[in-house]
């Protein structure tokens, strides 16, 4: 199958190596990198233009993970869509669900009590922990510091170990529905979270500890991989790349959902804008999250866990069993499921990666008619260009490490 | 917010949609970046509203983190001329979007720097957001499949 994204870079590819017309020219080479590289964490392929060792031309293709998730929305019904959010972003696919669910929340017009807007953020806060775990082991393996990554994954095991608790699922938790969670919080959740949370902070120090005295890693990141905030606005980058360059910038702060805006943190920069900011930044969004989880525990508010919505929210198994109203929603919401008024929205959250915004048009009915993900990862990709333009090659794998993308989240 | 390439404003969940003419969408586009400061473009996406006419719906999400202000732009399209200028120039960030609405939608971007597909092969047929594209049993990867 062929499949071609520059066709400059062809072009070069197929023409006839000739003599340069001036030996002093310097000939160039072209480098097909991917789909298959560890480095790329996925399916990506760039091709490459090298003049020796340095990369003139940089031409991300992307699509191999293209699965047609937009299109299987429209033919789902509003609560079914949820299950196919988690497949977008596998690494932070409760932050997906989160999205979804508030903006089709703001369609229907429901409130959501505070108890499940609290476990919402909580929810939201382990998968940006873990998303950046993942990142940061990988990361720290791409460049060649092998150690990290088993740090990092013992701690993202406890993390599953915690979302499987509450969802039954370690990745594909659909926990966050339309109208309030999955199911209730189960017993002794607060002893797990609380476990996990005070020890924390003390494994981050760990992973610094680990990086930080390392001049190997250091010196592969300090000054690698810059590219200007103004290059960055234009093609589209959001999350810890902009904030490494020294916008404070955050959703979380600026456009406050699911009261993020009853909880105390900070939003970290720096002004370096290189691969060790971006790993300084994403270290000390990890202690921040850590401080948002400990203050959900500590806060948490009484009450429901799902919206009073009975046309929208699946009645308890017991009222379902007893009463005739609820035994007739239920009936409802399982074989036709709800309509959502007609309408537009566009919702965006502050993922672990960056802006992700669903944009969803109703048209009435009980599917979406159409479900636009706006999602960081094809954003930032989009700038690689730019980023790898005459960086040395072997840099190239720290600076891509840097950009933490995911192709499901960038091909859908 | 005055220009003349806007037709309508509209605003509902407290966000503010514009309808703007489809002819001077880089000339609307310009003056939002340079005067109103909407220096990020989030993302371009389609609708298509299929059989109904004018058919599709090029969508615009403007943000601003200066003013902390999001806007939609939307552009109407018959489906007898699904064409619309490039905004590349005004924001390099539609690059890839418009190459992805191409790809869904089939929806040309005039002046656009490389239209090629960007997540569907080069050869593939049809463009498969459209809402007369069916899910299944259109066309397989394989031969083997069907």
């Amino acid at each position: 199958m062929k499949k071609i994204i520059d066709e400059d870079a062809v072009a070069t590819l197929a023409a006839p190596v000739a003599e340069p017309a001036n030996p002093a020219a310097p000939r160039l080479m072209t480098l097909n990198m991917g789909p298959q590289h560890p480095s790329t964490h996925g399916v990506l392929r760039i091709m490459l233009e090298l003049e020796g060792e340095t990369i003139r031309k940089a031409a991300p293709d992307i699509g191999f993970l293209h699965t047609g998730i937009e299109k299987e929305c429209e033919q789902k019904n509003w609560q079914q869509v949820v299950t196919l959010t988690d497949r977008v972003d596998y690494l932070a696919n409760l932050s997906n669900n989160l999205v979804y669910a508030l903006a089709v929340e703001k369609l229907l017009q429901i409130e959501i009590p505070p108890r499940a807007q609290w476990m919402r953020v909580m929810m939201a806060e382990f998968s940006r922990l873990n998303s950046h775990l993942v990142w940061l082991g990988t990361h720290a393996l791409d460049i060649g510091a092998m150690s990290v990554f088993f740090y990092c994954f013992r701690e993202r095991e406890d993390i599953l170990r915690i979302l499987e608790m509450f969802s039954g699922q370690r990745m594909m938790t659909s926990y966050i529905r339309i109208g309030g969670l999955a199911l209730e919080p189960p017993r002794g959740w607060e002893k797990a979270v609380g476990k996990f949370i005070r020890a924390f902070p003390s494994k981050v120090d760990e992973y610094e500890s680990l990086l930080d005295a390392n001049p190997i890693w250091t010196r592969r990141t300090q000054g690698v991989g810059y590219i200007s905030l103004e290059d960055m606005l234009d093609l589209g980058v959001t999350g810890p790349m902009i904030r490494a360059a020294g916008l404070k910038w955050d959703i979380r702060k600026s456009e406050p959902y699911s009261s993020y805006g009853k909880f105390d943190f900070e939003v970290p920069t720096r002004t370096e804008n290189d691969v060790y900011a971006r790993y300084r930044v994403r270290l000390t969004e990890m202690r921040q999250s850590a401080r948002i989880i400990t203050q959900a525990l500590e806060g948490m508010p009484e009450g429901a866990w799902t919206a009073d919505a009975p046309h929208v929210v699946l009645p308890d198994r017991e009222k379902m069993k007893t009463q005739m109203e609820a035994l007739i929603y239920h009936f409802k919401i399982v074989t036709e499921g709800f309509r959502v008024p007609a309408g537009e929205i566009y919702q965006c959250i502050e993922s672990p990666r960056g802006e992700i915004g669903y944009y969803i048009v109703s048209d009435g009915t009980s599917k979406p008619y159409r479900v636009h993900m706006r999602t960081p990862s094809f954003g930032n990709l989009q700038a690689l260009p730019v980023l790898l333009k005459d960086t040395l090659i072997a840099d190239s794998i720290a600076a891509l490490g840097s950009m933490d993308f995911v192709l499901g989240d960038t091909d859908r | 917010m005055n220009h003349e390439a806007i037709l309508e404003t509209h605003e509902a969940f407290g966000e503010r949609t514009l309808i703007a003419d489809p002819a001077q969408i880089v000339h609307l586009c310009r003056y939002l970046r340079h005067e109103e400061k909407f220096l990020r473009l989030s993302a371009v996406t389609a609708v298509d509203w299929y059989p109904a006419e004018p058919r599709f719906e090029v969508v615009y999400h403007l943000h601003s983190v200066e003013k902390n202000l999001r806007l939609r732009v939307k552009c109407r399209l018959e489906s007898a001329h699904p064409e619309i200028e490039s905004v590349y120039e005004v924001w390099r960030a539609a690059d890839w979007y418009e190459r992805e609405v191409y790809d869904m939608f089939g929806i040309r971007f005039l002046n656009h720097p490389n239209l090629v597909r960007i997540l569907m092969p080069v050869d593939w047929e049809g463009h498969p957001l459209r809402k007369d594209y069916p899910v299944h049993g259109y066309k397989y990867s394989y031969p083997e499949e069907s």
